[in-house]
């Protein structure tokens, strides 16, 4: 084996290293979207998020030099459109469905729109960890290159699963996805904390928008996000609401991601759209199997409307 | 939602007083769905005003240069009509299944793949008499978009999927199709830079309305738009879906076949996104490419919230937002404004339309509804 060449093992090695750097954006989002539907609202919005998220991130980094602020712009920003959406959805009669299909236009939008001057220009990127240094297989050093986002995302699903199960406002969450006359009985406003919710939510989900424009792919244009976010949605779904589940199927789909781009580079073009679309197709897959029209699923708040 | 207002406008005309007989008490409800959405509509057309108005531009001069792209001139008239096509029909993909209560927004999906089928029905059948061709299209398009969202349909009520994401998962899995064969098998091999499938041939191609620029798609739409407005609101089988959509016990308990109702609304649905495909390869691109992804079928899901998932009221609204989408070009050559400032409009208007909804039944001059 010559230096450097390591034939069809690079495939494998592909997918691990995709399963690192592809996967944050998904961790980020359905982690954030756990936590909105815990509370019992869905907001279908965050592919509109996560574009306006990766925009503005690119955005602060460029005019200001460092990509940690346009890290943080990022969750402001995601922040923001969560509470429209929370805003819009607590008036009467309003379906969350639709409204977060609706900011999913407007977010994409806005992020083209505001977004135009940054196509050209080059923003400081963020700093990756080299977790490979013990290795002479530069395809395995460049698998290994961590972001350090990826090591706070996977720190953050075990911090919800325990925050979810014993603290208070895990409680008061969960009690607001479950059953809105419970948490209202208790004396806390529904809306209030499913307004909180969903603005967390849209501060993960911008934040995993960030890590596209400044890590990996690490540029700001139009087709930068395409359908990321709303994956990220339907695999909190199989996910079983549960962040645990949520950080191994993240992984499973930023590997599933990078199949296409890994095929390719071993020479394997021929298909190379249809495996582009293998998170799509296994998210359906997925959900096929997982689904039942019998009952509702395990694990599902019950007031989430789209579990019905 | 739509069965929802309507419950809640009931609930208030009963308890409102009925000693108001006359015009509001017999029309009050039908002024609400032209007066409510107006209104979001000048909402959003202000906050949008205000919105280029940070970016140093004359909201004045937007308002004249939005008018005048949409509906100032004949040639920006048929220019709006020529996008109102597509929309009404990719309209009627998310307005038919809402009919069951469900909420399908992949109707982008099923244009490209009605544009796939239409494109390789007239591909294999080269030579033959173009009307033969034009028929073919018009069925492989309509098949084709009509079984990719009854897809969505049957694992919707077969394996419990929620429609809304999986029909959208099927746009991306489209898209990923089209390119790949567009790419691949079907590729003309004379389309260098922008990979496209063999030209159907001029002769099929289904050209323009007489003294008009406007294709026949319009004709197509109108169509479609009447037929399921008759379908939904004056046959019986209209009737049993409007009852499943707005009970579904009710409706399994009095018997009606509820997979049949589901199945064939979306067939229809995506039928009617499929024949949009169609329209767009027999009247404008004369192939298939990438180009077809131009988001008619997003802006279609607009069209129908706004119209209130009615499918008449669908043509005006597909002709306003075709409208809104044809002035882009000019705000682009005289404004300086960006292309995506269309889309930003289109977001705001649907924010404004969903958020409009909690004041149905509300406005007390209105209340006269029996």
């Amino acid at each position: 084996m010559a230096d450097g060449s390591i034939g069809l093992w690079t495939v494998p090695l592909a997918v691990l290293g995709g399963a690192i750097r592809v996967s944050t954006p998904f961790l980020f989002v359905s982690l954030g979207e756990c936590i909105t539907e815990r509370s019992g609202r869905i907001n279908l919005g965050l592919e509109g998020t996560l574009v306006m998220g990766a925009m503005s991130a690119y955005g602060i980094s460029y005019l200001t030099g460092s990509p940690w602020l346009g890290v943080f712009a990022a969750g402001i920003t995601g922040a923001l459109l969560g509470a429209l959406h929370a805003g819009i959805c607590s008036l009467p009669r309003v379906n969350d469905v639709a409204v977060g299909i609706a900011l999913m236009l407007f977010g994409t939008g806005l992020a083209f729109y505001l977004g135009k001057p940054l196509i050209e220009p080059t923003a400081p990127r963020l700093p990756a960890i080299d977790f490979g240094w013990w290795s002479d297989i530069p395809q395995l050093r460049a698998a290994l290159r961590v972001n350090v986002l990826f090591l706070i995302g996977i720190a953050l699903a075990p911090i919800l699963y325990w925050a979810f199960r014993t603290t208070r406002w895990g409680l008061l969450i969960r009690t607001a996805g479950e059953s809105s006359d419970a948490a209202r009985a208790m004396g806390h406003s529904v809306l209030l904390i499913r307004l909180r919710a969903t603005m967390v939510g849209g501060f993960l989900a911008g934040i995993g928008g960030s890590f596209l424009s400044l890590f990996y792919p690490g540029s700001w244009n139009e087709g930068l996000s395409s359908g990321q976010g709303i994956t990220a949605v339907a695999l909190v779904i199989f996910a079983r609401w549960d962040p645990l589940l949520c950080l191994w199927a993240s992984l499973a789909f930023g590997g599933a991601a990078a199949l296409g781009p890994a095929l390719q580079s071993v020479g394997v073009t021929s298909g190379y759209h249809l495996f582009n679309a293998a998170p799509y197709i296994l998210t359906l897959a997925i959900m096929i199997i997982t689904c039942s029209p019998k009952r509702t699923l395990t694990g599902a708040p019950a007031e989430l409307s789209i579990t019905r | 939602m739509t069965s929802e207002a309507a419950d809640s406008a009931e609930a208030v005309g009963a308890v409102a007083p009925a000693a108001d007989p006359g015009f509001l008490q017999r029309h009050g409800g039908t002024i609400e769905y032209v007066l409510i959405p107006g209104a979001a509509l000048a909402g959003a057309l202000l906050v949008f005003g205000i919105f280029v108005m940070l970016f140093g531009k004359n909201p004045l001069d937007l308002y004249f240069y939005m008018y005048y792209g949409a509906f100032g001139t004949w040639f920006s008239w048929q220019n709006t009509l020529t996008r109102a096509a597509p929309l009404i029909l990719t309209a009627l993909c998310t307005a038919l299944p809402a009919q069951l209560g469900m909420v399908v927004i992949g109707g982008e999906g099923a244009l490209l793949i009605g544009a796939l089928s239409a494109t390789s029905a007239a591909l294999l059948l080269q030579g033959m008499p173009p009307l033969v061709v034009q028929i073919a299209m018009v069925i492989a398009g309509v098949i084709g978009g009509g079984l990719w969202i009854m897809l969505a349909g049957a694992l919707r009520q077969y394996r419990g999927v929620n429609e809304t994401i999986s029909s959208l998962l099927l746009v991306y899995i489209a898209l990923a199709i089209l390119n790949h064969l567009v790419e691949g098998m079907m590729r003309d091999p004379a389309s260098l830079n922008k990979p496209s499938t063999r030209e159907i041939g001029a002769a099929n191609m289904i050209g323009s309305i007489p003294g008009t620029d406007v294709h026949w798609g319009l004709v197509f739409g109108l169509i479609a738009a009447i037929a399921a407005y008759i379908l939904i609101y004056h046959t019986v089988f209209g009737f049993a879906a409007r009852v499943a959509g707005g009970n579904i016990r009710a409706a399994k308990i009095v018997g009606l076949g509820v997979s049949k109702l589901i199945l064939t609304i979306c067939f229809l649905a995506g039928g009617a996104a499929g024949l949009a495909g169609m329209v767009e390869v027999a009247a404008v691109q004369g192939r298939t490419n990438a180009n077809l992804a131009a988001g008619y079928g997003f802006t279609g899901i607009l069209v129908a919230f706004l119209a209130r998932q009615n499918p008449l009221a669908i043509i005006p609204v597909a002709i306003l937002l075709g409208g809104i989408s044809a002035s882009g070009g000019l705000l682009q050559r005289r404004l300086g404004l960006p292309d995506a400032s269309v889309l930003v409009l289109q977001g705001i208007i649907f924010v404004f339309v969903l958020a409009s909804d909690a004041l149905y039944g509300r406005i007390r001059f209105l209340k006269g509804k029996p």
